[in-house]
C-alpha cells in the first residue's frame, strides 16, 4: 500500500467500521472500475461479517426503500401485514448506493431522516409501524462531469468524503483482499472494534484539544457546518482507537482532517495564502496527486501517519500541550498539500463554473427528476378505472375499495380470499409537468456586452420569482475571451443564483460558436432531465473567435452558422436577441439559420427582456404539453 | 423514550428558540417555518421543545387526547359520554358536566413528526384496513393529524413535501378540524396543532402561499465565531458520549424554563394590548406593504405572547421590536432588484415606525 490516497482511501474504510453510526456514512467518487470494486473489497473485508451490506438501486420506490403493506401476504392472510424495507433490513449494517449522483431529492432526504434517528418510521398504506435502522451510507458518486451531484442534506451527514479517481489499477490491485497485509489489517480492525466495544463509550479518548484544534481547521478551510467538525472528531477518535490509543494524536486528527474537512475546504486558510513558497509547493503536491506520487518525499512523509520523525515541513516541534490553536496551525500545514489544485488557484467552488467542477462538493440543482415516461409521472390521487387501459392499478387502493365488502361478499369465495370486483378497481392518477428550463446564453465580451449582462442578470431574477409558481429553472452560459463557461447551472432558487450572479466577469474577443455549442450540450442535458429547454440568446452575432480558439471573423462566422445548423437539427426552440445598437444582418443570419424567433432590442432594460422571454416561453410549454399529451394517449381526470 | 438534547442547551439560534417557545405559550400564532443551513440544529430544537413541554391533561384512551375541561370534544369521547348518561341516566337529560364522566390523565405534549413518504391516507387517516379486512367493519382511524391535536406537528425539510399533502396541512391547521370524506367515511374531528415546518431554501423555493401560512419564519446560520462553534461541537460530542450526565447538568435550566412557559401561560389573557401598539403594528405593516392582515393578527399575537413570557403585563414597543423580523420577514413582496434581503427591510421600517 505505497500510494498515499489508496492508503487514505483504506484507511477510511477502516474508520467506517470502526464507528459506521458516529460518521454516518462516506462519499466515494469514482467511475465505476476495478479500483471502486477493489476500495469495496477493502470496506467489506473490514466489517464484521454478520453486518449486512446492502445495495440501493438509486431509483428504488418508497414501498421498498421504507416498507409498506406487504400486499401477498395481506390477501393470502386476510388481514394487513407489513413488511420491511430495504433500510430496516439494513439494521446493523451499511447501505451501499451506486450512482448515488441519480438519487433523487426525496430518496435522498429519507436517507437523511433515517440516519438521523437511527429507525425507518413508516406511515403508509394504511401501515404505522416503526423499525430500527442504525444504519452507514457509502454513497458511489459516478456523476464525473459536474453533470448531477448528491443533494447537499445528505453530502452533510456522511461524514467521510475520498476521491479514486487516477488512482492507478496496479496499485488498487496490489492490494487484493486475501494478501496477508490486508489480513492483517482486518484483524486489526476487528481487534480496534473489540477494544472499542469492550470499554464504555465514556472512556473513550478525552479530546477536548483536538475537538479545538479540528474546529480551527474547520474554521480555516470555510467548512461552515458543525456535523463536518463533528464527523472530524469522531474519525480522529475512531484513529485513535483503531491504533488502540489512549489519546489522540496530531495524526489522528491529521488522517480526519484528510478525509473530513479537505474534501470539504471552500477556501483556502489564511495561513497558507499568504506564503508564496508555501503556496507553490501545496499546488505542486496536488498535482503529484494526479500523477504518481509515489516518489514524493514530501507527500510520503506528510502523508505517512504515525511516523513523527520524518513528518511534512513545519512542524520540527511536537505541539505544545494544551495549546489547540498551534495543534490547529500544525495540522494545517500538514494536511494543507491536499487541498483540491482548483481551490489553491482562488476559484472559490460556489462560482466555480459548472463545466469544471471538479471534487465531490459541488453539485447542481435540480439533478432526478427524470420524467420521460408517461407512466412515471407523479401519482396525484387514486381513481375508479379499468387497468387494462394502459393504466397502472393501484393494488392497495383497489383492496381498500374491496375490503369493507368482504363479509357481504364472503358467500361467492372460499373463506380467507378477498373478493375483489370490477368496481373496485382503482387506477393510479399522475401528472407530469412540462417544466421549461430557460438557458441564457449571454456575449459576456466587450465592454458593451457588459451593459448586457446586466441586464439578463436582472431578467433571470426577474424570472425566478416567478419561477416558484410555475416550477421552472433557469441557467447561464456567458461566452467571452477563450471560450464560454456555464455559470449558473439549471436552478429554481432564487438564493443561489443571486449569490452566483453577484460575480460575473466580462470583457474579452467573442467566441460566439463555442458559447452556441456549450448551450447546445446544456440543453440536450436538460432534455435528457425531461424538462424542455428554451434558449435564450443575447449577441450582436458577430463573432470573432473560431472553435478552435483561432481569431477571425469569417471562420468564426462560419463556424457559428454550423453550430446554429447543429441546434436547428436539435429542434432547439430559441429567442435571439439582438443587442448591437443599430441592426446587424449577422445577428439576423444567425437567427434563420437556427430558426430562432428574433428580437432587435437595442436598449432594453429588464423587465422588457423578461417579458419577450415570458412570452417565448409559454410558446414553448405549450408545445411540449401538447407533445406530453400526445405520447401519453391515456385518459386524463 | 430516548433521551434527547436539552433545548437550554443549544447555542445561540436565539431567533428560532424564541419562535418554538412563543408557539408554545400561545398555539394560535400559527406555526414556525425554520429555514437554514444545514447542521444548525433545526431538528434538535424542536425535538428538545416537546421533551422540556409541561404535561397536559387528556382524555384517558381518545385517540385525539381530548381536553377533559374543552367545550368542544372529539366524536368518540362525545359517543362514551352519551353512552355512559344512557347507562346511568333516562336519555334526553344531559347531565350538568357530562365531562367529569371522563378519566384523565397527565400525558405528554405530542409532538408528531411527519416522516418523508407518508401518504395522504396515514396524514389525515382513513379506513381501518385491519377491521374492515378482518371483521367487515366500516370504522375511521386517525392519522397523524389526529395524533398530533393539541400538540405540534414537525415538518423536516418541508420544501420536499408532495402540494397536495401540503394543501391539507395548511387547511387543517388554520381550521383547528380535519374533516375526511373518504373510503365511504365521513367525519370530523379536533386537530389544533402547531405547525412546525424546516426547510433548506437552496433546495428549491417555497410557495409563496405556502410561506404565508405559518405564523413566524426565522432564519438559522452557522455561527460564525470559533468560539461558538467550538462549544456546540463539544456539547454535542458530551452529549453523545454520556447523554444521561449531560441532561442532569442541565436538568435545572430545564426546569425553570418550563415553570416560565406556565407562567407565561396562565398569563397570556391578561395580557393588554394598549391602542398605542395597535397602532404600531398597524403602521408597521403598511409601511412595509405585507399582503392582508394576517401579518398584523400575528404581530399582535406574538408580541403578547412574548410579554407573557418575560413577565411584563401589557404589550411594549420593545416586545414588537423583537418580534417584527420573524412576524413579517416571509410576508413581504419580493422585489427581484432590490439587493437588500426582507430583514433589512423590517429594520428600516422598524427605525421609521418606532422613533
Amino acid at each position: 500500500m505505497k500510494h498515499a490516497r489508496w492508503r487514505d482511501a483504506c484507511a477510511a474504510a477502516a474508520l467506517l467500521a470502526m464507528d459506521p453510526r458516529g460518521l454516518g456514512g462516506i462519499v466515494v467518487r469514482a467511475a465505476p472500475g476495478p479500483v471502486r470494486d477493489a476500495w469495496l473489497r477493502a470496506l467489506r473485508a473490514v466489517l464484521p461479517e454478520q453486518e449486512p451490506m446492502r445495495r440501493m438501486p438509486p431509483q428504488i420506490p418508497d414501498s421498498r426503500l421504507l416498507g409498506g403493506l406487504d400486499l401477498a401476504a395481506t390477501l393470502r392472510t386476510g388481514r394487513p401485514v407489513a413488511e420491511r424495507g430495504l433500510l430496516a433490513e439494513a439494521h446493523g449494517g451499511i447501505v451501499v448506493v451506486p450512482m448515488a449522483e441519480r438519487m433523487g431529492a426525496a430518496t435522498a432526504a429519507r436517507l437523511a431522516a433515517t440516519l438521523d434517528s437511527g429507525e425507518v418510521r413508516v406511515e403508509r398504506d394504511g401501515i404505522a409501524q416503526s423499525w430500527p435502522a442504525q444504519i452507514a451510507v457509502v454513497a458511489l458518486d459516478e456523476g464525473l462531469d459536474g453533470d448531477e451531484a448528491l443533494t447537499r442534506g445528505l453530502l452533510d451527514r456522511l461524514g467521510l468524503w475520498i476521491d479514486l479517481e487516477g488512482i492507478p489499477i496496479s496499485v488498487a490491485d496490489a492490494t487484493p483482499v486475501d494478501t496477508a497485509a490486508a489480513d492483517a489489517f482486518a484483524i486489526e480492525t476487528a481487534s480496534a472494534r473489540a477494544y472499542l466495544a469492550s470499554r464504555p463509550v465514556t472512556t473513550l479518548p478525552s479530546s477536548d484539544e483536538a475537538l479545538e484544534a479540528l474546529c480551527g481547521v474547520a474554521h480555516a478551510l470555510g467548512v461552515d457546518s458543525p456535523r463536518a467538525a463533528l464527523a472530524a472528531l469522531r474519525a480522529a477518535r475512531a484513529a485513535a482507537a483503531l491504533r488502540a490509543s489512549p489519546v489522540i494524536e496530531q495524526e489522528d486528527c491529521e488522517l480526519a482532517a484528510r478525509l473530513v474537512l479537505i474534501p470539504r475546504a471552500t477556501r483556502k486558510p489564511a495561513s497558507v495564502a499568504e506564503d508564496p513558497a508555501v503556496e507553490s509547493s501545496a499546488t505542486d503536491g496536488a498535482e503529484q496527486a494526479q500523477q504518481a506520487p509515489h516518489d514524493s518525499v514530501a507527500r510520503d512523509s506528510v502523508a505517512r501517519a504515525g511516523d513523527a520523525s520524518t513528518r511534512a515541513e513545519g512542524d520540527p516541534l511536537s505541539p505544545p500541550a494544551g495549546d489547540p490553536q498551534a495543534l490547529a496551525e500544525q495540522i494545517l500545514a500538514a494536511v494543507k498539500a491536499f487541498l483540491p489544485a482548483g481551490l489553491l488557484e482562488g476559484l472559490i467552488p460556489s462560482v466555480a463554473p459548472a463545466g469544471k467542477q471538479r471534487g465531490v462538493g459541488q453539485q447542481r440543482s435540480g439533478r432526478g427528476a427524470v420524467r420521460r415516461d408517461p407512466l412515471r409521472g407523479r401519482p396525484v390521487g387514486t381513481q375508479r378505472g379499468d387497468p387494462r387501459r394502459g393504466n397502472r392499478l393501484d393494488l392497495v387502493a383497489t383492496l381498500r375499495a374491496a375490503a369493507p365488502w368482504q363479509r357481504v361478499r364472503r358467500g361467492d369465495t372460499s373463506r380467507g380470499c378477498i373478493a375483489v370486483r370490477t368496481e373496485d378497481f382503482r387506477v393510479l392518477r399522475r401528472e407530469q409537468r412540462a417544466a421549461t428550463t430557460t438557458i441564457f446564453v449571454v456575449d459576456a465580451s466587450g465592454s458593451s456586452a457588459l451593459n448586457r449582462l446586466a441586464e439578463a442578470k436582472g431578467a433571470i431574477e426577474y424570472l425566478l420569482a416567478e419561477c416558484y409558481v410555475r416550477r421552472d429553472r433557469v441557467a447561464l452560459i456567458a461566452f467571452r475571451g477563450q471560450g464560454a463557461d456555464v455559470l449558473l447551472p439549471p436552478t429554481r432558487s432564487l438564493v443561489r443564483a443571486r449569490r452566483t450572479l453577484s460575480g460575473l466577469p466580462g470583457g474579452g474577443a467573442t467566441p460566439l460558436a463555442a458559447g452556441l455549442q456549450v448551450a447546445a450540450k446544456l440543453a440536450d442535458s436538460v432534455c435528457r432531465q425531461g424538462d424542455s429547454p428554451l434558449l435564450v440568446v443575447l449577441t450582436d452575432g458577430r463573432g470573432n473567435i473560431g472553435l478552435d480558439g483561432e481569431p477571425g471573423r469569417e471562420r468564426a462566422r462560419v463556424d457559428a452558422l454550423a453550430v446554429a445548423r447543429q441546434w436547428r437539427l436539435q429542434g432547439l426552440t430559441a429567442l435571439l436577441v439582438d443587442t448591437s445598437p443599430r441592426a446587424h444582418p449577422a445577428a439576423q443570419e444567425l437567427a434563420q439559420t437556427m430558426q430562432a424567433r428574433f428580437l432587435p432590442l437595442p436598449y432594453a432594460d429588464a423587465a422588457v427582456l423578461s417579458q419577450a422571454i415570458s412570452v417565448a416561453t409559454l410558446g414553448a410549454g405549450l408545445r411540449a404539453r401538447a407533445i406530453d399529451g400526445g405520447a401519453r394517449g391515456g385518459p386524463r381526470p | 423514550m430516548a433521551v434527547v438534547f436539552p433545548f437550554s442547551a443549544i447555542v445561540g439560534q436565539d431567533e428560532m428558540k424564541q419562535a418554538l417557545l412563543l408557539c408554545a405559550v400561545d398555539p394560535r400564532i400559527g406555526g414556525v417555518l425554520v429555514l437554514g443551513d444545514r447542521g444548525t440544529g433545526k431538528s434538535t430544537a424542536v425535538r428538545a421543545l416537546a421533551a422540556m413541554l409541561p404535561p397536559m391533561r387528556a382524555v384517558v384512551g381518545c385517540p385525539y387526547g381530548c381536553d377533559p375541561a374543552a367545550a368542544a370534544l372529539c366524536p368518540s369521547c362525545r359517543e362514551r359520554i352519551a353512552a355512559q348518561e344512557s347507562a346511568v341516566r333516562s336519555p334526553g337529560k344531559r347531565g350538568r358536566s357530562p365531562q367529569g364522566a371522563l378519566e384523565s390523565a397527565l400525558v405528554r405534549v405530542p409532538v408528531v413528526d411527519l416522516p418523508l413518504g407518508a401518504t395522504e391516507d396515514r396524514v389525515v387517516g382513513a379506513l381501518d384496513l385491519e377491521r374492515a379486512l378482518t371483521k367487515g367493519e366500516k370504522a375511521f382511524e386517525p392519522g397523524l393529524l389526529g395524533r398530533a391535536n393539541r400538540g405540534f406537528l414537525y415538518i423536516d425539510e418541508v420544501n420536499l413535501l408532495e402540494d397536495h399533502l401540503v394543501d391539507v396541512l395548511l387547511d387543517v391547521a388554520a381550521s383547528g378540524e380535519n374533516v375526511v370524506e373518504r373510503d365511504g367515511i365521513s367525519i370530523r374531528h379536533p386537530a389544533r396543532f402547531v405547525l412546525i415546518g424546516s426547510g433548506n431554501p437552496e433546495e428549491g423555493e417555497l410557495r409563496p402561499q405556502l410561506l404565508d401560512r405559518f405564523g413566524l419564519s426565522v432564519e438559522v446560520r452557522t455561527p460564525t465565531e470559533l468560539k461558538a462553534r467550538v462549544e456546540v461541537v463539544r456539547r454535542r460530542d458530551a452529549f453523545e458520549r454520556d447523554p444521561i450526565s449531560f441532561c442532569q447538568q442541565w436538568r435545572r435550566a430545564e426546569a425553570k424554563l418550563r415553570r416560565q412557559l406556565e407562567t407565561a401561560r396562565q398569563q397570556l389573557d391578561a395580557v393588554t394590548v394598549p391602542d398605542s401598539a395597535l397602532e404600531q403594528s398597524a403602521r408597521l405593516c403598511m409601511a412595509l406593504g405585507t399582503d392582508g392582515l394576517r401579518g398584523e393578527l400575528t404581530l399582535l399575537r406574538s408580541a403578547r405572547a412574548l410579554a407573557a413570557l418575560v413577565g411584563a403585563r401589557e404589550v411594549a414597543a420593545s416586545h414588537l421590536q423583537r418580534i417584527a423580523v420573524s412576524a413579517l420577514r416571509h410576508r413581504l413582496r419580493r422585489n427581484p432588484l432590490d439587493e437588500s434581503g426582507s430583514d433589512v427591510r423590517i429594520e428600516r421600517a422598524l427605525t421609521e415606525v418606532f422613533v
